[in-house]
């Protein structure tokens, strides 16, 4: 049996592993000195409502210690007409890699222009989603180093949110929070949008305990539930800071807010 | 059935003979693309006033930590309107200054009357660097493009190895990140109050800060070139000296502590 593959790594008895490489290969890796990845910092947010789509990010660019600059969006409408973008409906988040993120935007920007020109109608957010993840599938083996969110509304006309990890797996959800402070904010948009172990007072004992209700929430608390997860992601997290950019969905097409935040 | 997952799918020894290994990499080894960069520039620094751009950089080639060229102009001017800074390896630079002229070259032979503007130049290059990346075989500079955009107005941002881009009232590359960006960003916080400098400020305070880093960057010269970019052309001085330096005080300082003379 053994003989019958003679360069398998048949050390001392079989061996499960995939683990276990040729054995002829190269000696040692050939390692490059040349990274080509950096991190920009930054972080980003996206919450649902029942008829609107919130979808955030700040606007510093890190490198290291070092602010690159402290406007550089990464919060970019998708597929209007025009370069302008007046009549788009679906929004992108990019966070992590800025230059990626970038080519990232580009590159769905230009498939979902193209998909109005094939198809006569313009993409749905649902349609964009799936496509979303093929591209960055298709890169599977040289990732786009960044976390995506993307966000419209639904054929119901719904808020939608859709997050992607860098190579494509993605899920629609309520709210995400994406990037260098998304480990502060997420657990906030825990509790305050699905109202995570919060019970309602005298309702029962122990187990017994009824749960609050989750009722979506309207847009003016959804933007003060924003501006508090970043003015709090700001204080604690160096990379996150400078301005906040917010891109508003509903039905009459895209708002834009922004507001300073700490430059420390 | 063979049981060893490592097996599955490959040629039987017994029927085509054992595996060629003399196919696999480790015979010839990879291309050689830049690893590290060789002959370098130090810092680029560059500031928006209301009416234009000033950019500045010394004419320094280091070989390591030996000053190897000193005549070295790192400010090119493009297409009419726009100059741009290289700092990182100076044989990356003459590469892209040669694709730039022959970009400028090609456009010429357009009938539209269009020139690249700072911004088309800009964009193009950051395309360049990104796809050079992506390649694994990536142009060791970072730039900053001076210069006016599409709508006259002054335009500055950056571009490096990585594709990675940018744009701010004041940038600086290298060690000047550090160290002029600070001081160049009192001068100019934000875009309103870079759009109230006069050219005297703009230029004093990329002169200061060209100052600093000659005291604090080993790798520095006190010859620079400096140029402005306004509507009404580029004004590119490359062979000016530091001036008004501070020593004096070291006079004053002895030993490392307790030496009193």
């Amino acid at each position: 049996m053994a003989a019958m593959f003679s360069q398998n790594p048949l050390m001392n008895g079989p061996n499960y592993s995939f683990n276990q490489g040729p054995s002829t290969a190269s000696a040692g890796n050939k390692e490059h000195s040349f990274y080509p990845y950096t991190d920009n910092g930054g972080s980003t947010l996206a919450i649902s409502g029942s008829d609107f789509t919130i979808i955030a990010g700040d606007t510093r660019s890190t490198s290291g210690y070092n602010i690159n600059t402290r406007y550089s969006p990464k919060v970019f409408k998708i597929g209007g007409t025009t370069a302008s973008q007046d009549d788009a409906t679906l929004v992108l988040s990019v966070v992590g890699f800025a230059a990626d993120g970038e080519a990232l935007k580009e590159r769905l920007d230009a498939i979902v222009k193209m998909y109005r020109y094939q198809h006569g109608k313009p993409m749905s957010v649902k349609a964009c989603a799936q496509r979303l993840s093929t591209i960055l599938y298709g890169k599977r083996f040289f990732p786009y180093y960044v976390t995506a969110i993307l966000g419209g509304l639904d054929e119901e006309g719904k808020g939608a949110v859709y997050s992607y990890d860098p190579v494509g797996s993605y899920e629609r959800e309520q709210c995400r929070a994406a990037g260098a402070a998304a480990s502060l904010i997420m657990p906030f948009l825990d509790n305050q949008v699905n109202y995570k172990n919060q019970y309602i007072p005298d309702s029962g004992v122990g187990h017994e305990l009824k749960e609050r209700e989750r009722i979506p929430l309207g847009r003016n608390e959804v933007e003060d539930l924003v501006k508090d997860a970043f003015d709090s992601a700001v204080e604690r997290h160096i990379e996150v800071g400078d301005g906040l950019q917010m891109l508003i969905i509903t039905k009459n097409g895209i708002e834009e807010i922004y507001k300073p935040l700490k430059k420390d | 059935m063979n049981h060893l997952p490592q097996a599955w799918g490959r040629p039987r020894d017994d029927v085509y003979g054992p595996y060629d290994a003399s196919y696999l990499q480790s015979s010839h080894g990879p291309n050689q693309h830049t690893q590290s960069p060789i002959v370098t520039g130090t810092s680029v620094i560059a500031l928006k006033f209301k009416d234009g751009v000033v950019i500045a950089a010394d004419n320094l080639a280091s070989y390591g930590s030996l000053a190897r060229f000193t005549d070295v102009k790192r400010l090119r001017k493009f297409a009419d309107s726009t100059v741009v800074g290289f700092g990182g390896d100076v044989s990356d630079m003459q590469y892209l200054d040669r694709l730039l002229i022959s970009l400028d070259t090609e456009e010429a032979y357009s009938s539209s009357g269009h020139t690249l503007n700072a911004k088309n130049l800009h964009t193009y290059l950051a395309k360049v660097f990104y796809k050079r990346r992506s390649d694994f075989n990536p142009l060791w500079n970072q730039v900053l493009v001076a210069g006016l955009d599409g709508e006259k107005k002054p335009f500055l941002a950056s571009a490096d190895l990585l594709g990675t881009t940018f744009t701010s009232p004041s940038l600086a590359t290298g060690f000047g990140a550090h160290l002029a960006q600070p001081l160049l960003r009192k001068v100019a916080p934000d875009e309103e109050a870079a759009a109230k400098l006069t050219r005297e400020q703009a230029i004093e305070a990329v002169k200061e800060s060209m100052k600093v880093l000659f005291y604090r960057d080993a790798r520095s010269l006190d010859k620079y070139s400096i140029a402005v970019v306004t509507k009404d052309g580029i004004d590119l001085k490359e062979d000016e000296q530091l001036e008004k330096q501070s020593w004096a005080f070291a006079e004053g300082i002895r030993g490392y502590g307790t030496q009193v003379n």
